[in-house]
């Protein structure tokens, strides 16, 4: 006992298909770290009975088929799972039991893998430190000086819970960094594929044409497997892409030889910490080292990726987050009438962050400022997608530092919405022009934070972004540092 | 005649007003499953029974956009001449409302799937043409029951979702009579074109009503108000009627109109300010990032353009041009789609023109009376035409034929057995007509010889003789033909 | 190099009378806190955004979806997947048949 937990997922699926270790066992296993772990709050709510119940049938009826045969794996709060609570980390959908499931996570169910329970996150994923949900901050295992850190956001539940060997693996979601932030601060690989490779239906949406689903996990193979596990065209999403079934795991190889990378002069950003330049530069001594081939490259419009998204998400936002008005699922306050009571639901069940967004989202929609605001920022977005179509014909792809500082203090940036948002500076682009990018840990700060790299990709090409990542991990050597403090 | 000359003019205190209307009609696509979900659209069913996840506006549920109904919507746009716009878009339209479960309308704005058109109107005083703006696909909202509980309203979402085509006209019509006619007209398209069913009273559809005024002869538009939803012709014209005199006597006390939504009451017959919509005129919208741009080839819009049947515009023509119709008898055959089906059913196996004066005069007479329409008529189509060809080969004459007509209305009988039956056949033997001709001839010797001596007027004396004989069923034609050789 | 909190003078900053109007556009219940808090806010980032303004986008697209491909049509046919009760479950306030609100007043 005990072990089991530190295995990657590709391991532990592989011991569980030969036997060697049964699903209860890692079922169990990973149930009694949960159950000691209450402290990081990785957990919105937990599914442990029934995972228990689902990996005897497992090993009972021996249903060894599927990749994630008997993987246990808890999920972020954002999807919809049937029967079981899901409530985006706000108390507005306090109750909301699904009747149905979100094609992601029925996949993994699909293909063998058993829930443990619905992950933490920033209130309907705004957020980049997970203090905004409504359940309480989770807390990053990595700790300094006996401070508790902030585990990135909005997934950072999940990175949480993969850092501290609470889950083998998880999804979440990346509408502008979601993923590749938190994994960053955890030291954990994330994964954001392009967008329309995996099927939005049934994730509670934030930003529907940023939104993307993405696997959170200990090293580059297991993203690769949940990748193959989550990804394909829906018919029941209209923004997911037609394309054929890939094999990224089976395809997985370090030869990067040859292959052109691109660094882009406008991700140095004023005062960015020595440490991350300096990882930056190794970064690219080690693509070299693999053989790779280093091109200096320009993304003129960065700089107003930032702005562009905090129109374009919020905008969106503002719409998507209408549905919640107290009539048909969770939270409901009284009203002496219909507007009364919606005035009054929303404004009790959303967050502050969350009613900041609305707000601005309806104001850049509203009329005389829709040109001025949203038609602006979709034009910059247009330029900004073109950046990165140009320098693609000349690189397969750019590396680039996940995120501009390490994590940071609980409460540090909480009352400065711009310095929380500056935190997404390198991944919001990315977003914005629908690419496949990927975190991988890449070593620590002086105060043993851990830091992140960057590969992104071009459009559904996530072979060559995982290929590349692998063969970094290999160069990288990256250990966790993780210390089970809070057991 | 007065009736031909244009003359909707209200009289206010200061002179003549003229009368500016518009419509926005919302018509329900005829389809099974709605337009982003696969939930039935039937009608009557029991509330909330034809809700999806995406219906309800579940967290997570993403809009599918049924072909079909794209179909419908291009087939519509080409039978209002309307140009086809290859590339659309669908936009969110934003706002808060019990019976809006997404909070938004999903919607075309900026670029709807179907451009300008026309509709051809039958005034008394002419032909009128009423321009087309556009036509859009857009979700139909949920229903909210405001009746049923002194506290609370209720919400069923059977509705939510469902296909509805907006097709905005222009500022063309000027008279309640000309927005019937428009409203009519459209419906026939749409039934010929079975793509919406154009049942009023089941909310199939409805249109908001855009009302101004101005002085007669002035060129300048007025303020208008929009009429909420009014889902009966009868409605709509009271609602304009109502609104105008409204108008008419704001201004002329020397007030202002407010551009306002306003809501006509069916019992008080008035209207009024509508204060759930105070500030709904700030929609916000922009493109759903659920959806993608809708593009459509031209051999998409071809195969449609190739199943389209025949208008009742080109009908019109055709019976006129073809079977001689009246232009008045034509377009009232080709004013409802089941009175042309109708009406073709009877001619194709008779005489188009009797048919056409059978249907108009006895047939409309019969079902105006009973308060029937045609898809209820008593007298089947087949029967109808049997009718006539008794007619055309002289079994009976016109005469008999309405007594025969009176006998198929109650009870949709074959109109042979009951000539059979009741001994209606006409006489139609010329050598049994002879024999009684000439026992006429022999008996009444004393009016022969002042016939021949010149009183001619006597002749119709003989055929009243011969109709007496034959007991009415003498075939009159015959009878003069026999009469006018014997009496040489 | 990139100066992010270095941004000129807005074009348009938000008074209280607007977030009066935007919260209400919302739904969101407003009050003096509220309002103080968000004029604050929705300023600062306002103005952040309106860096854009750097920008001459006269002769770009808009862009408003990356995925380049067919919107995809489903076939016009019924589905029954819930049943009254799915549709109501999750209601706060319902009856037998209906969502429940305060009653609505046109």
């Amino acid at each position: 006992m005990g072990e089991i937990t530190k295995l990657t997922l590709v391991n532990l699926v592989s011991k569980i298909k030969s036997k060697e270790i049964s699903a209860l066992d890692a079922c169990s296993d990973y149930v009694s770290r949960i159950v000691k772990s209450k402290k990081l709050n990785t957990f919105v709510t937990e599914t442990l009975e029934q995972a228990i119940s689902s990996a005897k049938k497992i090993d009972d009826n021996n249903l060894k088929e599927g990749i994630l045969s008997g993987a246990p794996i808890a999920v972020k709060d954002l999807f919809c799972t049937i029967n079981v609570e899901t409530t985006a980390s706000s108390k507005i959908l306090k109750g909301f039991v699904p009747t149905y499931e979100s094609t992601v996570t029925s996949k993994l169910w699909e293909r063998g893998a058993v829930l443990l329970g619905k992950l933490n996150c920033d209130e309907f994923a705004m957020g980049s430190s997970n203090e905004t949900s409504a359940f309480g901050n989770v807390i990053n295992p990595y700790k300094v000086n006996d401070e508790n850190i902030v585990p990135g956001g909005s997934s950072g539940g999940c990175s949480a819970a993969v850092a501290a060997d609470l889950t083998v693996a998880t999804v979440g979601t990346d509408t502008g960094g979601s993923i590749r932030q938190p994994a960053a601060f955890t030291g954990i690989v994330g994964l954001k594929p392009t967008y329309g490779r995996c099927s939005r239906w049934g994730i509670v949406a934030f930003a529907s044409s940023l939104d993307q689903a993405g696997p959170m996990t200990k090293n580059v193979s297991d993203c690769a497997l949940m990748l193959d596990a989550i990804s394909g065209f829906d018919e029941k999403d209209s923004t997911s892409a037609n394309t054929k079934k890939e094999e990224f795991l089976k395809n997985l190889n370090r030869n990067i030889k040859g292959l052109k990378i691109g660094i882009p002069k406008e991700y140095i950003v004023d005062d960015m910490p020595k440490e991350i330049q300096d990882l930056w530069d190794k970064g690219i001594s080690w693509m070299k080292e693999s053989g790779a081939i280093i091109k200096y490259i320009s993304l003129p419009h960065t700089k107003y990726a930032l702005p562009t998204y905090y129109i374009i998400a919020p905008a969106e936002a503002s719409s998507n987050l209408a549905r919640y008005d107290g009539v048909r699922y969770g939270f409901r306050a009284s009203g002496k009438d219909l507007n009364e009571m919606y005035e009054n639901t929303r404004s009790l069940g959303f967050g502050n962050e969350v009613k900041r967004r609305i707000m601005i989202g309806t104001y850049v929609l509203s009329s005389g400022y829709y040109d001025a605001y949203y038609l602006k920022a979709q034009q910059v977005r247009r330029l900004i997608k073109n950046d990165f179509d140009l320098v693609f014909k000349d690189v397969d792809a750019i590396l680039t530092p996940t995120a501009p500082s390490s994590a940071f203090k609980i409460g540090e940036k909480k009352d400065d919405p711009i310095s929380m948002y500056l935190n997404d500076v390198f991944t919001v682009p990315i977003n914005l022009a629908g690419l496949p990018a990927i975190s991988i840990p890449a070593g620590f700060d002086q105060s043993g934070l851990p830091l992140g790299l960057q590969i992104i990709g071009k459009p559904f090409d996530e072979q060559t972004v995982l290929n590349s990542a692998y063969a970094l991990e290999e160069k990288i050597g990256f250990k966790s540092q993780v210390k089970d403090w809070w057991m | 005649m007065a009736d031909n000359k244009f003359d909707y003019y209200l009289d206010g205190k200061t002179g003549k007003w003229e009368v500016i209307i518009g419509l926005e009609v919302h018509a329900q696509v005829t389809s099974r499953a709605k337009l982003f979900s696969g939930s039935s659209t039937k009608f009557g069913s029991d509330p909330n029974t034809q809700v999806s996840l995406v219906d309800a506006a579940m967290p997570g549920m993403l809009p599918v956009i049924n072909k079909f109904c794209i179909e419908q919507a291009v087939k519509t746009g080409l039978g209002l001449k309307a140009k086809i716009n290859t590339f659309s878009k669908f936009d969110r339209k934003n706002y808060f409302y019990a019976d809006l479960p997404q909070g938004y309308q999903i919607s075309q704005f900026k670029f709807p799937i179907v451009g300008e058109g026309e509709i051809v109107l039958d005034m008394p005083y002419g032909t009128k043409v009423v321009g087309i703006e556009r036509l859009h696909l857009e979700q139909d909202a949920g229903k909210s029951l405001h009746d049923q509980d002194p506290e609370n309203s209720f919400v069923d979402l059977n509705r939510s979702g469902i296909a509805l085509m907006e097709i905005v006209g222009k500022p063309d019509l000027r008279s309640p009579e000309e927005v019937g006619q428009y409203v009519k007209k459209l419906r026939s398209i749409m039934r010929y074109l079975n793509t919406c069913d154009g049942n009023m009273d089941e909310g199939s559809l409805r249109a908001d009503v855009n009302v101004s005024v101005r002085k007669q002869g002035s060129q300048q538009l007025g303020t208008r108000c929009e009429i909420k939803n009014v889902n009966s012709i009868k409605f709509m014209q009271q609602a304009i009627e109502y609104e105008a005199k409204r108008q008419i006597d704001i201004i002329e006390d020397g007030g202002t109109i407010n551009q306002e939504t306003r809501l006509y009451d069916t019992k008080k017959n008035e209207t009024r300010s509508m204060r759930s919509k105070e500030d709904a005129h700030d929609y916000r919208y922009f493109p759903d990032p659920d959806l993608l741009p809708l593009v459509l080839d031209s051999e998409f819009i071809e195969n449609i353009k190739k199943t389209l049947p025949e208008l009742p515009d080109e009908k019109k023509l055709r019976l006129m041009n073809d079977f001689g119709l009246s232009s008045y008898d034509a377009s009232i055959i080709i004013s409802e789609k089941d009175i042309s089906e109708y009406y073709e059913d009877v001619a194709k196996n008779s005489d188009y023109k009797l048919a056409a004066n059978w249907m108009i005069v006895e047939l409309f007479g019969i079902l105006n009376k009973e308060g029937k329409g045609i898809k209820d008529s008593p007298v089947s189509a087949v029967n109808l035409s049997k009718l006539i060809n008794l007619i055309k080969n002289g079994t009976i004459s016109g005469k008999i034929a309405k007594t025969v007509f009176e006998q198929m209305v109650q009870k949709n009988e074959n109109p042979e057995v009951i000539i059979e039956k009741s001994g209606l056949k006409q006489q139609s033997d010329p050598k049994e007509l002879e024999i009684i001709i000439d026992n006429i001839i022999k008996n009444n010797q004393d009016k022969v010889i002042e016939y021949k001596s010149g009183k001619i007027k006597l002749f119709s004396f003989f055929v009243g003789q011969a109709m007496k004989e034959t007991a009415g069923k003498g075939n009159p034609q015959l009878i003069n033909n026999i009469l006018t050789k014997k009496l040489k | 190099m990139l100066i992010y909190l270095n941004f000129s003078s807005s074009l348009m900053s938000i008074n209280k009378e607007t977030v009066k109007k935007i919260s209400k556009l919302s739904r969101i219940a407003s009050n003096e806190e509220f309002e103080n808090s968000m004029i604050k806010d929705l300023n600062s980032i306002l103005k952040f955004v309106e860096q854009l303004n750097e920008l001459n986008t006269s002769n770009t697209e808009p862009l408003s979806s990356v995925v380049d491909q067919k919107l995809y049509q489903r076939d016009d046919v019924e589905k029954k997947i819930n049943e009254k009760k799915d549709i109501l479950q999750n209601s706060p306030i319902k009856n037998e048949n209906y969502f429940v609100v305060p009653k609505i007043i046109e």
